[in-house]
């Protein structure tokens, strides 16, 4: 893997993670072993597996929001190979601001502040008009009307709070996006709309890994297809 | 002994005990410009002894706090003159204490309380402080005709909202804040949260925060020290912390929490 030239943008070398639960006797809980995967730039990876098998947590990890146990999960930032399992935190923020981008499943925000300043607050590099004027229109993409836009999401329905998010997720424009379940609670036309936004970060060159139940989405987004299988547990 | 550099503030070694009580003990961290830091824990774990330490308000029995200035050179806060620390105070350094009270000159008005700062820094222009003054009610969402209005004649968020104007005035670099959204109604308090969210990122202002409340950590913080008995037993970055935590107090902090 090159800090610049060609290869992944993303890569797993051997990540591991098992949860000890201390307040349940020191329980012990293997999730991911050897983990090897590599992501290139306008590849879409798709995670594969039965509920339980810890794709969520394969992702999270690779976010850095879950720790990593053993292994390295290398990235392509700034002109250099950066390993989140073992960068400082002010690193690992540094990624996330630049580099590596996160849709999460539900929306978790400061209360009050309305839709379009979350997404705008989300752009890069911008000038904050024009983050807004970005904003407004990836909103309005998504099917999120101008009067909704200057409203807090706290009223929204799930599906609308989820466009919010899909749109705070790609206003940001990072070269390596992670998606956890981007059109589980939307409706036809709207998971094709995203399904849009993903083909055309693909095209952009974007790398992308996610989780996608719905099969229609996944045959149409996914190159290629990473099995996360159930460990047994060895507690 | 050393410390890193270009952080902004950085502690080692501090231990610090009342009576029989460890209120810290053998503490150490390190804060970067522009960085959010909130230190958590429950009530009687040292954290606002920690606060009061770092911020040199208070001497512990042991260890060292260095800060650096703006042109770079580190100072060993406990071997700083008294006038020095107090001239650090006002300008370099702010505190937001939890009762807004404790900070705001209660029998001067509003516009008067953030002017007071500039002018301790040598301000002399009446107009250009008051401009200023008026300036920073606004970003804090006050009305600027309350300018010349008592501070008695404000609510609890806005008394809030002022000493934050009050503390930003100078444009500090390292701001303590101890339970800034500690006392106020739950409706305010998402209010004043966006606004120091928005003040700190847009002024690029490094934050020590104090708070038991962990979705307030969870929103305005990069990075979390988790303490219990004077003790850091857990240090990372904040979401990671609170999602994934390691040590067994922290499971049980975050797990103590209701989902709301």
């Amino acid at each position: 893997m090159s800090a610049d030239g060609n290869g992944p943008m993303l890569r797993t070398e051997g990540l591991a993670k098992t949860f000890t639960l201390h307040l349940q006797g020191g329980l012990r809980l293997p999730v991911l072993r050897r983990v090897d995967l590599d992501v290139h730039p306008g590849e879409c990876v798709a995670l594969a597996g039965p509920s339980g098998a810890g794709k969520s947590t394969l992702l999270r990890s690779l976010y850095g929001n879950y720790r990593a146990e053993a292994g390295r999960i290398l990235v392509r930032h700034d002109g250099a190979i950066v390993d989140i399992a073992s960068a400082l935190p002010r690193t690992v923020v540094g990624v996330r601001a630049r580099t590596l981008g996160y849709v999460s499943q539900f929306l978790r925000v400061v209360p009050r502040v309305p839709a379009i300043d979350i997404v705008a607050q989300a752009a890069r590099g911008i000038p904050y008009d024009e983050a807004r004027t970005r904003a407004a229109s990836w909103l309005t993409r998504l099917n999120i009307p101008a009067r909704l836009q200057n409203l807090p999401p706290a009223t929204f329905s799930g599906g609308e709070q989820q466009r919010v998010n899909l749109a705070r997720g790609f206003i940001g424009c990072h070269p390596i996006l992670l998606l956890d379940e981007p059109t589980a609670s939307l409706d036809n036309d709207n998971r094709d709309i995203v399904i849009g936004m993903i083909r055309e970060a693909k095209e952009a060159g974007v790398a992308i890994v996610g989780i996608f139940h719905d099969a229609a989405v996944r045959e149409s987004v996914a190159d290629r297809l990473y099995h996360v299988t159930p460990l047994q547990d060895a507690a | 002994m050393s410390a890193e550099a270009d952080t902004l503030l950085a502690a080692r070694g501090l231990g610090h005990g009342f009576g029989a009580i460890r209120a810290l003990v053998d503490v150490g961290l390190d804060l970067w410009p522009g960085e959010v830091l909130a230190v958590v824990g429950e009530s009687g774990s040292g954290k606002t002894t920690l606060l009061n330490v770092l911020s040199g308000r208070m001497q512990p029995e042991s260890g060292v706090v260095w800060y650096r200035d703006p042109a770079g050179a580190l100072h060993d806060v406990y071997q700083m003159s008294r006038p020095a620390l107090r001239a650090l105070h006002r300008s370099d350094w702010g505190f937001v204490h939890q009762n807004p009270r404790d900070n705001l000159r209660m029998r001067v008005s509003a516009g008067g309380n953030v002017g007071e700062r500039l002018m301790a820094q040598g301000a002399r222009n009446y107009a250009s402080i008051r401009a200023e003054a008026i300036d920073w009610l606004t970003q804090v969402e006050i009305d600027a005709d309350r300018v010349d209005d008592m501070p008695h004649t404000f609510s609890g968020g806005m008394l809030q909202r002022l000493q934050i104007a009050r503390t930003l005035v100078t444009k500090p670099r390292l701001v303590f804040m101890d339970e800034p959204t500690g006392g106020l109604d739950v409706s305010v308090q998402a209010r004043l949260l966006d606004l120091i969210r928005t003040l700190v990122a847009r002024l690029h202002i490094a934050v020590v925060l104090v708070t038991h409340d962990l979705s307030v950590s969870r929103l305005l913080a990069d990075r979390i020290v988790v303490m219990q008995r004077g003790r850091v037993v857990e240090t990372g970055l904040t979401d990671q912390v609170l999602d994934d935590p390691q040590h067994p107090y922290t499971q049980l902090l975050v797990s103590s929490v209701l989902q709301a």
